[in-house]
């Protein structure tokens, strides 16, 4: 079944905060103002990485930027989340990253050690994650700019060529697999900003998921017809994005939702979906009904994925939505996220 | 999660689902009032319709402290803030919530300091570790929160705490309950009572709504089996004619209510005699104001406010939806002018108010033909 | 007005005011207890209900108990009811 995006059109006079979200509003600053004007007329829809062709080698390029505050949290930094990010999204693509190149933007006044710290993290990274640094380009701005500092990462990968990857393969039937616990990444951050002062022992998930991918395309191929990495927005809105790109509907289950105590916890205290809260080391994957078993089972058996879980299916109605089943016969639509999850206390 | 998990036994919940469906007379049409906000949330969080019978309906009330605020308040709020030397804090539930020149998180996009609490005692704490700023904390909230409030205030003053004041948009249930009953097209026939606001105020203040109103009302909790078991309680009463308070969430909420917490609201606040709420005009003795002991941590008197009243546009039937005469998808602007995107009315912008949860969690199903549970088919309305 | 959770005190900060450290699943805040009764005040191990940093209530495990007993009987009353009748027809 093919989905179109649908016409968007965007109006708002200025950026705000809500468009960078990863929300609604973030997709209707991409499809209603950046698409039209730089992919013109061309109705595929927007994935995490851009395949080409060249010269007949089928590649993958991708890029992304990395704000975060504070740089460094439990379980990583601003340098590891730039290099899983980006190897994750040319993993979940359907392509094994080769090559990164990065640029930075720094804050005048930013100590070197931090910085430093900051260039090692990214080595260590891209060791642990198989991929090269090939090059990079910095730039300084006044203080009082850049957090401290902003990493963009571009990536270019190798196609794996058992995956083919696209919302328009996805049907009824098909089952959703998730790779692991929800919210720790986000909830890490939001308690690392000491603001709430609520205390956890939680870090982040930042790690790259390409030997989880491999692991599918060798057990699954064919059989996998989409995947995504559900980070800023978290898991509602990777759903509701696929939701809408292929023009079916997305059941899932309330109980098969992975959350561990502490990000429940939290989120159960200030009022929070973990649904929404981003995540920086899981994926989420479709695949065919008779090749979820096969796909489950090679998960489970590479290191770190033996949390995954099969949450749900893809259904006919309702086209465009998500629905959550509670385990008592109660159901709720799940939306996109508007702006930033922010707490509450009604 | 202790007492939690076991409020949401499936088991459980199905019996009392079958326990409402044994109760509920065949050839009668139930309208039950949830007044507060955190239910409204909880039964769409939860799917609660799916499991009633349809001639059980849900009427939302106007139990959202945010969604009655009116946006001439949250400018004088932002007017503050527009002063460099002010933090401006607040829950999470304000930061979206519009005023005529933007909400505040708009207004910290443009450079003000605003800022997140989770409690007020952090905004007091954020006071002492800035002294040469001064940190004023937007109240809201009904009995529920006061309190807090009142305590942080207490705590300010015995600390003589100088670069510290509160905006006190405070309100009391009493006189909403007592709005949505004098209102001519209410046709209710009982209420489950606000959880939270009782472990405050008891139970005895809800007397004269049995006495004298004739209408039975359970004071109910927040998980699915709390909801469920005071919808039983309401059947029970209807069914053996009898009208009168219980007390569904006994585990926390005493009968007699919060002696501490209630002395704390008599020492630092008392009664406006008026106070405009958004969308139900004018309540007298509905909202608290800082007593004069306490001027000086009295925001509204600390600075200038402009006390502009802002009103609504007329096509936007807040009013209506928040006295639960008209259902959200009824008023006009309703997922068309009005999202949770672009909220006209506050019942968009704050998620529990009835709009922004009928939106979230209902409207998309109905748009695509599943049709919205514990509505009746045949249009009894 | 309306969000509030169970947490167990698991620490009694000394001092003025009363405060305590809340755990809920393992996430710990600082919880001012001013709000609860002095004859009946939190002490380590009590559960409590937490709205934006302050203890409301404490929670009765008891009343607790006694709700889901009462839940877990309905329909029980019905199905012994039914029976009764059951028996009634086949004498007569």
């Amino acid at each position: 079944m093919t989905g179109a995006p649908r016409k968007v059109r965007f109006r708002d006079t200025q950026v705000e905060m809500a468009h960078g979200a990863g929300g609604k509003a973030s997709r209707r600053l991409v499809e209603g103002l950046f698409a039209p004007i730089l992919f013109g007329s061309s109705t595929e829809p927007l994935g995490d990485a851009a395949h080409l062709s060249i010269n007949g080698t089928r590649v993958a390029v991708t890029t992304d930027s990395f704000v975060v505050r504070p740089l460094r949290f439990p379980g990583g930094s601003i340098g590891e989340l730039a290099v899983n990010g980006t190897v994750n999204d040319l993993a979940v693509s359907g392509a094994r990253a080769v090559a990164l190149v990065v640029s930075y933007v720094l804050e005048a006044g930013l100590a070197t050690e931090v910085l430093e710290a900051e260039i090692r993290a990214m080595a260590d990274a891209a060791a642990r994650a198989g991929v090269m640094i090939a090059g990079g380009d910095t730039k300084v701005v006044e203080h009082g700019k850049a957090d401290g500092m902003y990493i963009t990462t571009s990536g270019v990968g190798r196609a794996i060529p058992e995956l083919n990857i696209s919302p328009k393969r996805v049907q009824v039937g098909d089952q959703v697999i998730l790779s692991g616990p929800i919210g720790d990444h986000g909830i890490t951050i939001l308690l690392a900003r000491g603001e709430l002062d609520l205390e956890a022992d939680l870090h982040s998930d930042t790690r790259s998921v390409l030997p989880f991918i491999e692991a599918l395309a060798r057990a699954a191929g064919d059989g996998v017809h989409w995947m995504r990495d559900p980070t800023r927005g978290g898991v509602a809105t990777s759903l509701n994005e696929l939701a809408l790109d292929c023009g079916l509907a997305i059941v899932i289950e309330e109980e098969k939702i992975p959350v561990r105590d502490s990000v429940r916890g939290a989120c159960e205290l200030l009022g929070l979906d973990p649904l929404h809260i981003a995540n920086e080391g899981q994926f989420l994957a479709v695949v065919a009904r008779d090749a979820a078993g096969a796909a489950l089972q090679a998960l489970h058996q590479t290191p770190g994925g033996e949390c995954a879980t099969l949450l749900g299916e893809i259904a006919a109605q309702p086209a465009g939505a998500v629905v959550v089943k509670t385990l008592y016969g109660g159901s709720r639509i799940v939306d996109m996220l508007v702006g930033d999850p922010l707490p509450r206390i009604c | 999660m202790r007492f939690v998990d076991e409020f949401r036994r499936p088991e459980l919940i199905a019996k009392t689902g079958d326990e409402i469906r044994r109760l509920a007379d065949p050839d009668r049409h139930y309208r039950f009032m949830e007044v507060c906000g955190g239910h409204t949330h909880a039964i769409y969080r939860f799917g609660l319709k799916d499991l009633l019978p349809p001639n059980i309906e849900l009427v939302h009330g106007p139990g959202c402290p945010v969604c009655v605020l009116p946006m001439g308040r949250i400018d004088d709020g932002l007017s503050m803030a527009e002063r460099p030397e002010v933090i401006f804090t607040a829950f999470g539930d304000m930061m979206r919530v519009p005023g005529t020149r933007g909400s505040p998180l708009e207004y910290k996009a443009r450079g003000m300091d605003v800022r997140i609490v989770y409690s007020p005692a952090d905004a007091l704490k954020l006071a002492m570790a800035n002294p040469d700023r001064h940190v004023m904390f937007f109240a809201i909230g009904f009995e529920t929160t006061a309190p807090s409030t009142a305590l942080t205030l207490k705590r300010a003053r015995e600390m003589d705490v100088k670069n510290f004041s509160v905006f006190c948009n405070h309100v009391t249930i009493i006189p909403a309950i007592r709005a949505i009953l004098d209102s001519p097209d209410m046709r209710l026939d009982a209420f489950i009572g606000p959880g939270h606001v009782s472990t405050v105020i008891g139970c005895r203040p809800y007397e004269w709504i049995a006495r004298n109103e004739g209408k039975p009302i359970a004071v109910s909790g927040f998980e699915p089996l709390d909801i469920l078991q005071a919808v039983v309680m309401l059947l029970r009463q209807l069914k053996d004619g009898e009208v009168k308070v219980e007390n569904q969430y006994n585990r926390v909420v005493p009968w007699e209510g919060n002696r501490a917490a209630l002395k704390a609201i008599g020492e630092v606040f008392q009664l406006r005699p008026y106070f405009e709420w958004r969308g139900l005009g004018f309540i007298s003795q509905s909202a608290l104001r800082i007593r004069d002991e306490y001027a000086a941590w009295d925001a509204e008197r600390r600075f200038a406010v402009p006390g502009v009243r802002v009103t609504d546009p007329k096509a936007a039937q807040c009013g209506e939806v928040l006295k639960g005469v008209l259902k959200p998808a009824q008023c006009k602007l309703f997922g068309k002018e009005c999202t949770p995107e672009h909220p006209i009315g506050a019942l968009m912008v704050s998620s529990e108010g009835s709009c922004a949860a009928y939106y979230t969690f209902e409207h998309r199903k109905a748009a695509v033909g599943v049709p919205a549970a514990g509505i009746p088919a045949a249009g009894i309305q | 007005m309306c969000l509030a959770i169970p947490g167990r005190i698991v620490e009694l900060l000394p001092g003025d005011p009363p405060l305590a450290t809340v755990e809920v699943l393992g996430v710990r805040r600082r919880v001012d207890l001013g709000l609860l009764d002095e004859q009946d005040p939190g002490r380590l191990g009590d559960w409590v209900l937490i709205h934006v940093g302050f203890a409301m209530s404490k929670i009765s495990e008891e009343y607790a108990t006694e709700q889901l007993r009462l839940l877990e009987a309905l329909g029980e009353a019905e199905a012994a009811a039914t029976e009764v009748r059951g028996y009634d027809q086949e004498v007569t």
